[in-house]
């Protein structure tokens, strides 16, 4: 055992899902071309002024409820100077000494062990722009379409103990903002990324270690790797005798390691203070109030009530509860239907899931309602079509070429259920077979297997329970 | 006709009659500019060639009976207003090329109700400084005296109007920048309450205490001019919005008088102030006593640590303000920087002159880490006690008044060398910005042939008092009315 234990705080960035820029009316969206989307305001014009879009607070006050958080009555903003040629102003607007969210906490589940990891604060912030260098001129060119974006910050306590402590809590994080919906979550276009602060010390000692920081990680994956190096390298440091840097490092995904970008002597000196182009952000108890009760439950409430009231198991609760849309898919099949939940759950899992997972696509990309999958499980349920017509039934609804309905009656037409073909081809089998029919009659019921097989022949995509069923009760007849 | 001698109502009069075209109007005002202004250097940018269209466009809605009292009324900007696809220089050379792609709110209002803008006036490098010596474009001149700066940082406009190459200016007043450059040259000029007149599109040198106003002739002028750039403005975050500011009518009479009651603080007399403006002030108050004012002296206390206090908070609001100016996006860049930390100290030294860098430098300083606390926190806590004694004073009182400068107009070159000299000239006008209080200066006299200004302080939101005050005393004054001898001619 190592006698080396790990103390890692995270800074998350979330990409609040706004329609326009924090501070100009300019539009959020990812992917159109360069400078595009970027006013007056997000490219710092002399006179321009910063215009709060208001549903940026909504959104960070929904956050600090859901982790129970202290939700400031007077937050301000700050300007954080520092030169860079993609922040327009060469000044950040964000929030120093009164974050709007102080406080809070989330926990964290490994192997059945819960753990508490307090959230010290969540501020609110504008994105800068980015900078693509080009090898090719040995130029460097400025994008500005996501200058002003709307970030929340949130800043963890250092109490992660390991680089899957924190993937967890990351998660968890995630889980927290796509349930409310204020943020996208998708991490390869950077709605959702993460610095590491990570030390290290000998087990037993009360004093942090000298900290790292890593830099602008957005992948889960990445940030076990990369904290898993880091915490690596500053045991070998320590060990050899030799002291850590306080430094900035990047990590580097190809080569799994991390770099450093500057030590703390270079580090800036932001010279905060109080933005005076923006008012303080007041928020009253009622405003509070009337948040809270629209607030969506979070996962861990909706963990216990799956658990107590739907007797899922664990498996099954984490992948309702993988993302907000198949939660709130598979709760609106649960209302609609009278089949019970731990069913329509693995009917779920054994075809949509499996289904979206294999071809990557997200719940909503098929827009596959949940009446459609109620229909689908009912028929299922009635025995009007064969469970083996499952997955081809899904097969059939992602190519949308025929309503679910027609789907279902295609198959159960052939279900055989009132099918005159069906009892015909059996009564024809019968006669046709003395000498099986007579060792069934004496015993031999392994023999039915015949029978089935000869129906079948003759009737390709029927339900074979069913074709039992119905030769059973025909040579009792007899 | 004497154009160059009246005031808006009297101008708006003519247009109305059809005595004279706005057209007309315009090419006197510009042919005056032609003939004086090398004496002055008022104007950076003469704006001739929109000025005529849109005074041409004037004169169609005078004819169609579609104006407004201001509709084809001549108007120069301070050069820190920005002009759309019009050269805004700011003051610098780091702007020299700039123009800007949107009109201010303040340019906006007036040019929607038909203004026609003349030219955009010299001023202070980045509204930083008390003399205008500062600029880029060169130092302005008192017509008063040539040989005197005309204050600033608004000097260009109110040496403009003061020799009355226009009717009246636009300023903007951080430390005392309209209301000593008005002093300085015989002139009105109101200092609004902070927060009352959009910033939109005013170049920010101290954000939370820059305030855009009117320079004129005559208290009438500043308020006919007042009543249209106010208001709540949705691209300016701290626009008022609460306070409804009603249409400013002077109609104050000697009844109205009486009831108000007069401060005069009397540690703006000490000894920093000359004897000689000392006296035309107490000269001027003896006449605001015949008219029936109720004169008390009161106490201003602490006023004495205002100067360190504002050029703290100043110079660090300015220190991040003027960050944007790093020859990536616009204004002026180096030639071949080598890589981006030359761009941005090639671009800034060669782009800012000597007091936008001292006031940068000290700005940055005041809010290092370390350093904070003491300086910029200290003087957040001085900008506190000044506003709250000026409340304290108002309980007792309806307005003050003050001296608006130490001295008259000093010569050229006179105070260049010392800065704390040069600070010191704003000692009565920064506490009023340190409080977002509306103030006014008006000429009440002369010291040495150089005009002296009276400044009215009021509480907040009391432009219409102070602005009837200073009418009411003009209507039985003559001191508005006088124009410097060399430019007192067609």
């Amino acid at each position: 055992m190592s006698d080396w234990e790990s103390v890692i705080g995270l800074e998350i960035h979330v990409q609040l899902l706004t329609k326009s820029k924090i501070f100009s009316a300019s539009s959020t969206s990812y992917g159109s071309n360069p400078n595009k989307q970027a006013s007056y305001i997000d490219l710092g014009m002399p006179g321009t002024l910063p215009i709060l879009n208001k549903s940026v607070i909504k959104k960070a006050v929904e956050f600090g409820l859901a982790i129970n958080a202290k939700i400031a009555k007077q937050s301000i903003f700050a300007r954080k100077n520092y030169f860079y040629p993609d922040l327009p102003k060469n000044y950040q607007i964000s929030q120093l000494d009164h974050p709007i969210v102080e406080g809070g906490f989330v926990s964290i589940s490994d192997k059945g062990n819960e753990k508490i990891i307090n959230i010290t604060r969540a501020h609110l912030e504008e994105d800068a722009g980015k900078s693509i260098h080009s090898n090719e001129n040995n130029c460097t060119y400025i994008d500005l379409n996501r200058a002003g974006t709307p970030l929340l910050e949130i800043v963890s306590e250092p109490e992660i103990s390991s680089a899957h402590e924190a993937v967890l809590y990351m998660k968890k994080i995630h889980k927290i903002v796509t349930f409310l919906k204020i943020c996208d979550g998708n991490m390869q276009e950077g709605s959702f990324r993460c610095d590491a602060n990570v030390s290290v010390r000998k087990k037993g000692e009360n004093r942090l270690g000298t900290r790292t920081e890593l830099k602008n990680i957005n992948s889960f994956r990445f940030v076990e790797k990369a904290i898993n190096y880091e915490i690596d390298r500053q045991i070998e440091i320590l060990e050899e005798g030799k002291e850590i840097i306080q430094e900035t490092r990047l990590y580097d995904e190809n080569k799994n390691i991390t770099k450093s970008m500057r030590t703390k002597e270079e580090a800036n000196d932001y010279r905060y203070f109080p933005d005076p182009d923006l008012l303080p952000i007041d928020i009253d108890e009622e405003y509070i109030q009337d948040i809270k009760r629209t607030l969506p439950d979070m996962p861990d409430v909706k963990m216990k009530f799956y658990k107590d009231e739907y007797k899922l198991n664990d498996e099954q609760i984490n992948i309702i509860l993988s993302s907000f849309d198949i939660m709130q898919f598979l709760e609106k099949v649960i209302i609609t239907t009278k089949i019970e939940p731990k069913k329509i759950v693995n009917y779920f899992i054994s075809s949509l899931y499996i289904k979206i997972n294999k071809e990557n696509y997200d719940l909503n990309d098929k827009n596959i309602e949940p009446q459609e999958f109620c229909h689908i499980i009912e028929a299922l349920e009635s025995n009007k079509i064969s469970k083996n017509n499952l997955k081809k039934i899904i097969d059939e609804l992602f190519l949308k070429k025929d309503s679910v309905d027609k789907i279902i009656d295609n198959l159960s037409v052939k279900n055989g259920n009132d099918d005159k073909f069906i009892d015909d081809l059996i009564e024809e089998i019968i006669i046709n077979n003395k000498k099986q029919v007579d060792d069934y009659k004496n015993g031999k019921t392994k023999i039915l297997g015949f029978f089935v097989g000869q129906v079948l022949k003759k009737a390709k995509n029927y339900d074979p329970s069913l074709i039992k069923e119905k030769i059973i009760k025909a040579l009792e007849d007899i | 006709m004497e154009i160059y001698k009246k005031s808006i109502t009297e101008l708006s009069d003519l247009l109305n009659k059809k005595t004279i075209s706005s057209v007309e109007m315009t090419n006197y005002f510009l042919e005056r500019i032609k003939t004086h202004d090398s004496k002055l250097n008022s104007f950076i940018t003469i704006n001739d060639r929109f000025a005529l269209k849109k005074a041409a466009e004037a004169d169609k809605k005078i004819s169609n009976n579609e104006h407004h009292l201001l509709t084809g009324i001549p108007i120069a900007h301070k050069d820190l207003f920005s002009t759309k696809n019009i050269l805004t220089t700011c003051g610098s050379k780091m702007l020299k090329n700039y123009k800007p792609p949107f009109d201010a709110t303040v340019v906006k209002k007036l040019d929607d109700i038909g203004m026609v803008n003349i030219g955009k006036t010299n001023m202070d490098e980045f509204a930083m400084g008390s003399s205008n010596e500062s600029s880029y474009f060169g130092v302005v001149k008192n017509p008063w005296n040539l040989d005197k700066v005309p204050g600033g940082s608004s000097g260009g406009s109110a040496a403009a109007v003061a020799a009355c190459l226009s009717p009246v200016a636009t300023g903007s007043d951080t430390g005392g920048s309209i209301r000593q450059p008005a002093s300085f040259c015989g002139l009105t000029g109101l200092k609004p309450t902070y927060s009352s007149v959009s910033r939109y599109g005013m170049i920010a040198y101290a954000s939370s205490l820059d305030q855009g106003g009117p320079i004129g002739k005559s208290a009438e002028d500043c308020a006919i001019l007042y009543n249209e750039i106010n208001g709540y403005d949705p691209n300016d975050s701290t626009s008022n919005h609460e306070q409804k500011i009603e249409k400013i009518k002077l109609n104050f009479t000697k009844e109205n008088a009486s009831k108000i009651r007069i401060g005069i603080p009397l540690e703006y007399f000490s000894k920093n102030l000359d004897q000689s403006i000392s006296d035309e002030i107490f000269k001027s108050i003896d006449v605001f006593k015949k008219l029936g004012f109720k004169i008390k002296e009161i106490s201003l206390p602490n006023h004495n640590f205002t100067i360190p206090a504002y050029y703290i908070i100043a110079s660090a609001e300015a220190s991040s303000n003027l960050s944007r100016y790093d020859g990536v996006k616009f204004g002026y860049r180096c030639k071949d920087p080598k890589n981006l930390e030359e761009l941005y100290f090639k671009t800034r030294k060669e782009g800012f002159g000597k007091e936008v860098k001292k006031r940068v430098m000290i700005g940055a300083y005041a809010l290092s880490s370390g350093y904070y606390d003491e300086y910029y926190i200290r003087a957040l806590k001085i900008r506190r006690i000044i506003r709250d004694s000026f409340l304290a004073a108002f309980k007792d009182v309806d307005f003050i008044f003050a001296p608006t400068s130490p001295t008259t107009a000093f010569n050229i070159g006179e105070k260049t060398s010392n800065a704390v000299d040069m600070y010191l000239s704003d000692i009565y006008t920064t506490p009023v910005n340190l409080a977002g209080l509306p103030a006014l200066s008006i000429p009440v006299g002369y010291s040495n042939n150089l005009p002296v200004g009276l400044q009215i302080i009021g509480n907040y939101f009391s432009e219409s008092g102070i602005l009837n005050i200073a009418h009411f005393y003009q209507k039985n004054t003559e001191w508005h009315l006088k124009v410097p001898k060399e430019f007192d001619n067609e």
